[in-house]
């Protein structure tokens, strides 16, 4: 099953926070351990350097109620290396994901794995005897789809990566709140 | 200019104005050590490694500049985590310097190896491990910086021994002082806000002046804010009643007519049941801590709340406010008179609040703080020794307060007449706090008499450094309140746990503690009825060579009240039983 984003009853959903900090020791770890001290659970997290070398961005998905999200993002400011924070609402982002999955496949199934995986523009990046190791990058949900697909194969390893976001370029309506620094 | 690292950590400390700093060297601190032996600096050797840092922030609150405490690796920095806790918890401006084991050693479990920012990253505004000694200028500057501006707190330096020791190449260094521009450009995610938006100064105002029972809560950003003078013009002008949280006690003037005194769980009657009634509640660096609102869905229901903090995050953390303003209280506040005077030069009134200015007063006379007077041959009563202390004091006597009873009975019966005079633990609520923090006052102001209020379970925890005292020649006067328990966890096992005794009982005589004073080269006094009082404070008030310690023995069933239970609302405040039955 994919994961449940938003919990049901509540007006927790899933949020993306797109963290610019400065790009040195220690600074994921004072971010992490924010939301654990908080009590909040990151859902996914990708660090890496951006096009200007001194900083890194983070994009966390987190599972919050809008007004524990405010607290959030007043926290993080708090925190000297964070330097921008913006929050990006799914419907207004581009956002991609990275999967690896080992899926069983001898000579009986291996056509059917490899035609799936085509459909959804994904490659096969390594063959065994009874194994093939796909991958496919993309929209969350398109992941979720082919993992679903892919299940009744037999799935013996699976694996994606933290999920990273940019806003949707301006084209009518603003489509990337930043969150300010309140004044 | 050449130096190595040790000397320039030193010599940034001087930049910076550095006149004292508490410490205790060790293995890796050692060579920073060194240059302190030709450095202006004075260094105060504590005996313990807890009290370094309850010494700075003694003298931080004493003083508003910011503390300084320096401690080697390992147990050294594992001891310092209570203080930077503390001043976290209280935004006390302190820059605290660690030693660390060699650059090429930290990872391997070396001895006395800590990893000393990833302890203290969450009870610090900001830590770093410096790794080269050409950084060294620069994250001393970035530290007092940050200690000191927005909302101040603790910054802690971690120096690895490589850096500073002359005998390793990695030490060695071309001086440089960073510009204000260079911290500046070192920093760019850190902004605070310190100017009030002109708008939400303009609703505060509109508020301030249509409301009827108005109040003004008043906390520790006052003080750190340098806002006194502020606060008593707006509340002069406006006509406005101030209560002084713990940790503002002191920001307005006690015998100020205005004045309401401490709310919370052991405020006044007066001060909690008027933020209670109140339609404005004007927070000025207060917090709404669990201490002060109680119950909070049944805090002041019926109050606007303008809420003023330099911390983005404090507003609507609690109680979401009507008017969030981010700022400096001292700028906002003088914004706030000049947009109250506007209005009224505009035309604007305040509504009639005679009404509500009778209802406090009427509050007030019914329930003053008070205490059942021991009869002859009865124990003494903590209250009588403080009001005794306090009507023998000079005006501007700084008092620093343990945690537990006797802090509360400081903070209610003290009367506060001027900021900066009242030093206690209020978040964190460190029992042995005040010993080392007097001490760190008195050498932060050594015009001023210093009076340590302590409870017999808070001394025994950090006495010893009445012997840095004691040798440093810092005359602190410890008024020891023994009543033989942990007298706050006695009262809650006597009204909340059945009058089950668990684990609270100390001894009113073991220890000795008028041996033990004078073993450390104290003073040492024993006081034991109503009548030994006066002429014990008159004898210690005469000391100035040394400390003084008064073994004031007390009643020990005494509790504090007011009290408003944990949990429940302010109001179902329990007052003094000699009030109760006319509650209304």
């Amino acid at each position: 099953m994919p994961p449940q984003l938003g919990l049901p009853g509540t007006d927790a959903r899933h949020h993306t926070l797109v963290v610019l900090v400065e790009n040195k020791a220690g600074v994921l770890a004072r971010v992490a351990g924010l939301f654990a001290r908080r009590g909040f659970n990151i859902y996914s997290l990708a660090v890496a350097p951006t096009e200007d070398e001194r900083f890194s961005r983070i994009t966390i998905v987190v599972d919050v109620e809008s007004t524990s999200l405010e607290q959030i993002t007043k926290q993080l400011f708090k925190l000297v290396n964070v330097v921008k924070i913006s929050e990006l609402d799914p419907r207004d982002a581009v956002e991609r994901e990275l999967m690896l999955a080992t899926v069983r496949a001898d000579a009986a199934t291996r056509s059917q794995v490899v035609e799936l995986v085509g459909l959804f523009d994904g490659r096969i990046v390594d063959v065994g005897h009874d194994e093939l190791t796909v991958s496919l990058a993309g929209e969350p949900d398109r992941l979720d789809d082919l993992e679903d697909l892919l299940r009744p194969f037999g799935i013996v390893e699976l694996q994606r990566t933290g999920r990273v976001a940019l806003p949707k370029l301006e084209r009518s309506a603003p489509n990337l709140r930043p969150v300010r620094r309140p004044a | 200019m050449r130096l190595n690292g040790g000397q320039a950590l030193i010599k940034s400390l001087e930049m910076e104005g550095v006149e004292v700093m508490f410490g205790l060297p060790g293995g890796a601190i050692l060579p920073v050590y060194d240059p302190i032996i030709d450095s202006p600096i004075r260094h105060i050797l504590v005996r313990h490694e807890q009290g370094a840092g309850h010494m700075a922030e003694g003298f931080a609150h004493a003083t508003g500049r910011p503390g300084v405490c320096m401690v080697t690796s390992g147990p050294a920095a594992t001891n310092i985590v209570t203080p930077l806790c503390d001043a976290y918890m209280d935004s006390v401006p302190l820059v605290c310097i660690t030693g660390q084991v060699p650059f090429s050693a930290i990872g391997t479990d070396a001895f006395q190896e800590c990893d000393t920012v990833g302890i203290t990253r969450s009870v610090t505004k900001h830590n770093e491990l410096v790794t080269r000694a050409e950084d060294i200028p620069l994250a001393v500057r970035q530290a007092f910086h940050l200690a000191t501006t927005g909302r101040p707190g603790p910054v802690l330096l971690d120096v690895p021994k490589d850096i500073v020791d002359p005998n390793n190449p990695r030490s060695a260094m071309e001086w440089h002082w960073p510009s204000n521009d260079e911290v500046a450009a070192s920093l760019p995610g850190y902004r605070p806000t310190t100017k009030g938006h002109p708008k939400m100064i303009r609703r505060a105002a509109e508020l301030i002046v249509q409301a009827r029972r108005p109040v003004i809560y008043a906390g520790g950003g006052i003080l750190k804010a340098r806002a006194a003078e502020a606060l008593r013009e707006l509340a002069e002008l406006c006509d406005i009643h101030v209560v002084t949280t713990l940790m503002a006690r002191g920001a307005f003037p006690d015998d100020h007519p205005l004045c309401l005194g401490m709310p919370g769980m052991h405020g006044n009657y007066t001060a909690v049941t008027s933020m209670q009634r109140s339609d404005l509640l004007i927070a000025l660096g207060s917090r709404f801590d669990d201490r002060v609102t109680g119950k909070v869905d049944a805090f002041a229901p019926d109050a606007k709340v303008i809420h003023v903090d330099i911390d983005p995050a404090e507003l609507g953390k609690v109680r979401r406010p009507d008017v969030p303003i981010v700022g400096d209280c001292q700028l906002v506040i003088e914004e706030l008179v000049a947009a109250v005077r506007q209005l009224i030069e505009g035309g604007a009134a305040f509504p009639d609040r005679s009404p509500w200015k009778q209802t406090v007063s009427g509050w007030q006379e019914r329930y003053p703080l008070t205490y059942e007077h021991s009869e002859p041959g009865e124990a003494l009563k903590p209250q009588f020794v403080l009001e005794r202390l306090r009507d023998n004091a000079p005006g501007d006597t700084i008092v620093a307060a343990g945690v537990g009873q006797h802090q509360m009975w400081t903070s209610q019966y003290w009367k506060f007449r001027h900021p900066y005079t009242f030093v206690n633990s209020g978040g964190l609520g460190t029992m042995g706090f005040s010993v080392p923090a007097a001490i760190g006052a008195k050498v932060g102001r050594p015009d001023r008499t210093v009076w340590a209020v302590d409870g017999d379970g808070c001394f025994q925890m950090t006495a010893q450094e009445l012997i840095t005292a004691a040798s440093q020649g810092i005359p602190v006067k410890v008024a020891v309140i023994n009543n033989a328990y942990l007298g706050m966890v006695r009262q809650w096992q006597e009204m909340f746990y059945e009058e089950r005794y668990s684990e609270v009982y100390l001894s009113p005589d073991l220890p000795d503690y008028k041996l033990w004073a004078e073993a450390m080269g104290c003073a040492g006094m024993r006081v034991e009825s109503p009548e030994e009082v006066d002429a014990a404070i008159a004898k210690a008030n005469e000391i100035d060579d040394r400390p003084v310690v008064i073994d004031f023995r007390t009643a020990s069933e005494e509790k504090v009240y007011p009290m408003v239970p944990a949990g429940k609302s302010n109001d179902d405040i329990i007052v003094d039983p000699s009030q109760r039955g006319e509650a209304s």
